[in-house]
């Protein structure tokens, strides 16, 4: 009877630590090295370094990296480069998720209607999202340079600076590239969304005699919203990332930096400079800052 | 939510693959050491020829210390590639394209052998270069980079649109500031160039070394960025550099735009200011001519100074076997070795018996030789601390004011220097 007990006793003891099916642990174990490996590990490591003057080193060269504590986030909140920047991302999202939302919405409900070329249009819109970036952004420099296609066309009417050399213009240009770059992903999100709106409410709201319009809003927009909190998130997630647009269509955050994002900047210190404890510290609030919005997003979306 | 056996299991994977990255055994190597070695080296196809023929030239005769070359892995820059490549203990013993702007961050990574540890560091780096190596000589009096070959800087010219706009293309008036003003309004108006010059604008650091720099150089008769720690460019012969950029932008001569391509090799441009690397490129697509960068009131070429555009060799920490590696590296900056590049790719060795060393060469080579002749005065970049950072804010000076004229010249340099002096002090 005791030696029973005493056999059962580890047993319990595994049970106790890995549940009743510690075989779960084994399924989930790759994906969670993965986790922890690629995003985790950084990201913890990143907290580390922004509270150091931290800087890449050969392996084993003696280093002196002194403990600055909070000292690179108040710098980064005094720089007026992160000023700049912070205010770009405010412009992006304030012009992308709107324009995202409503254009991704509308398309996919009309490319899921019964409409002629469906499938030249759905594929048309999904080439620039799976079209390389440097490739688009070669489109769009030939679009909107000072010597480019739609200069010409406005004539008198272009803006002088050119869009892409514009203060006020690159912020908008590079929010309206993201848009229509990313447009077919999230039509696809919503296409996929639609199909599980019940075709009965339709036609009750057909019956009811609403229009296509107005059962566009009663029906269609209610029916799409877990799909559009996705839209949001996503949108406000990878916009508040944007590095590309700055780096190749403004020629490096250009003009006078001001189209530079928090990315940018985290690869110019970061990379360019070697002061990764300051460009962590950046990459940190930012993180926060998209935490935050993700946040209200889903509370105020998610309300019923 | 997580429990706590759960947080606990999370937090010991981490905490080893955290004690796993800071690992990394010490460098254990001295400088005589011998064996085999791995180079980098550029990818230009010129360079490419010269390295491969380089080291089998060496390997025929050194089959105990044989060396791999490859070229240099693509990346934005080669700086970039290089920093990764320290970090992760990878470098190779010697990259053949290190630039000096990059010599103090890669000193301060731990990442460079100091080559005045060899006994015949500092005289055989001398010996070659003569005045000229200070300028390569870190803070601390060493060495951590040998000289190797420079691009002088230069006003490239379009001879058929210099003479549509019906002016001497043999001998064009580019001398002074007034003199090439309006030479640049006449290719505009009357050569069909969209630009007269076009310097790309764009704001990465590297960029004042082809618009403002050489220029500074020549007015300065030699000065750099910096010197003893004080920033020179905040002076008579920086503003009126700044103001020359400034009227060719006003002016719409340069434009404020990057180019789509080589916008001198494709005629969009009049003229360029590069080294001679870009001969070969436009030999074939351009009818061109070199005259020296302008200075405000106009020099003898015999007395202009320019930027280098210089690529050094550095030895890098990770190297195992530094005694083949030194040894090597004399090898291929010998006067033979240092002929064959000549040879191959018209770059400039850092030899300063350059002229005399080849005579053959330059006169079978007589658009090489004011290349030659402006290598012996040509200017580093400053070899100062936080390089890359200092450059980087002269950039956002020189952009805000010359480039795009939102603020003053004068009270942005003025800010910058005193920027940058903290800077570079830290």
């Amino acid at each position: 009877m005791a030696a029973a007990v005493r056999a059962r006793a580890p047993r319990n003891r595994l049970r106790s630590l890995f549940g009743e099916h510690p075989i779960g642990y084994l399924f989930a174990a790759p994906f969670v090295l993965f986790l922890i490996g690629i995003y985790a590990y950084p990201f913890f490591y990143a907290i580390y370094m922004s509270f150091f003057d931290y800087f890449f080193s050969a392996p084993g060269a003696e280093v002196v990296r002194p403990f600055v504590g909070l000292g690179n986030y108040a710098r980064v909140l005094q720089d007026p480069l992160f000023h700049i920047a912070i205010r770009n991302v405010v412009i992006f999202l304030v012009i992308n998720v709107p324009l995202t939302v409503g254009l991704s919405m509308v398309l996919a409900t009309a490319l899921n209607s019964a409409i002629r070329f469906r499938t030249f249009f759905r594929a048309a819109y999904y080439v620039p999202y799976i079209t390389a970036s440097v490739a688009a952004v070669g489109i769009w420099l030939w679009l909107f340079s000072g010597f480019g296609l739609v200069d010409k066309l406005l004539g008198p009417l272009a803006p002088n600076p050119s869009f892409l050399i514009n203060a006020l213009l690159a912020m908008p240009i590079i929010a309206l590239y993201v848009t229509w770059k990313g447009l077919g992903f999230y039509i696809l999100v919503y296409l996929a969304a639609l199909q599980t709106i019940p075709k009965e409410l339709y036609e009750a709201s057909k019956v009811d005699g609403a229009s296509p319009i107005q059962s566009f809003f009663a029906v269609t927009v209610p029916g799409l919203r877990p799909a559009t909190l996705l839209v949001i998130v996503t949108a406000v997630i990878t916009g508040a990332n944007f590095f590309t647009e700055p780096y190749l269509l403004t020629g490096g955050g250009g003009p006078e930096n001001q189209s530079v994002s928090p990315v940018f900047l985290i690869y110019r210190f970061g990379i360019e400079q070697n002061h990764p404890g300051y460009a962590a510290a950046i990459g940190i609030l930012l993180a926060i800052g998209v935490l935050l919005i993700s946040g209200i997003n889903r509370f105020v979306l998610e309300r019923p | 939510m997580m429990s706590s056996r759960h947080a606990l299991l999370a937090a010991g994977v981490v905490l080893s693959l955290g004690l796993a990255a800071c690992g990394g055994g010490s460098n254990a190597a001295t400088g005589s050491t011998k064996g085999s070695i791995k180079i980098w080296y550029s990818n230009n196809a010129e360079e490419v020829k010269w390295g491969d023929a380089v080291v089998a030239a060496w390997n025929q005769s050194h089959s105990s210390e044989q060396v791999t070359a490859e070229q240099i892995p693509a990346g934005k820059s080669s700086e970039e590639v290089i920093g990764a490549a320290i970090t992760a203990g990878t470098t190779p013993c010697l990259i053949f394209n290190t630039a000096p702007a990059a010599v103090s961050q890669f000193q301060k990574q731990g990442g460079l052998v100091s080559l005045s540890s060899f006994s015949d560091g500092n005289s055989f780096i001398e010996g070659r270069t003569g005045d000229r190596a200070s300028q390569y000589k870190s803070p601390n009096g060493s060495y951590y980079q040998m000289p190797w070959k420079s691009n002088p800087v230069m006003i490239f010219y379009n001879k058929d649109i210099f003479t549509k706009a019906s002016i001497d293309a043999t001998n064009p008036p580019l001398k002074t500031y007034d003199q090439f003003l309006s030479t640049a309004q006449a290719v505009v108006s009357k050569g069909g160039a969209k630009a007269a010059i076009w310097p790309s604008p764009t704001s990465e650091f590297y960029q004042p070394w082809f618009d403002f720099y050489p220029l500074f150089i020549a007015q300065s008769k030699g000065k750099q960025l910096i010197e003893n720690g004080e920033p020179q460019f905040n002076s008579a012969d920086g503003l009126a550099v700044a103001n020359f950029w400034k009227q060719l932008y006003t002016k719409n001569l340069a434009p404020k735009e990057a180019a789509q391509g080589d916008s001198f090799a494709t005629g969009q441009s009049a003229m360029a200011i590069v080294g001679p690397w870009a001969i070969p490129v436009y030999t074939g697509k351009v009818k061109w001519g070199v005259a020296p960068v302008p200075t405000k009131d106009g020099m003898d070429a015999s007395a202009i100074h320019t930027f280098s555009d210089e690529k050094s060799i550095g030895m890098y920490s990770s190297c195992k076997n530094q005694g083949t590696a030194w040894e090597f590296l004399k090898f291929a900056v010998s006067k033979d070795s240092d002929g064959k590049l000549l040879d191959l790719t018209g770059q400039m060795p850092m030899r300063s018996d350059l002229a005399s060393a080849y005579p053959s060469y330059f006169s079978a080579h007589p658009d090489y030789k004011l290349f030659a002749d402006q290598a012996a005065r040509s200017v580093e970049v400053p070899n100062v601390p936080n390089s890359v950072e200092m450059w980087q804010d002269f950039r956002a000076a020189y952009s805000k004011s010359v480039i795009f004229g939102s603020q003053g010249v004068d009270q942005a340099f003025k800010d910058a220097a005193a920027q940058i002096k903290t800077l570079v002090k830290s």
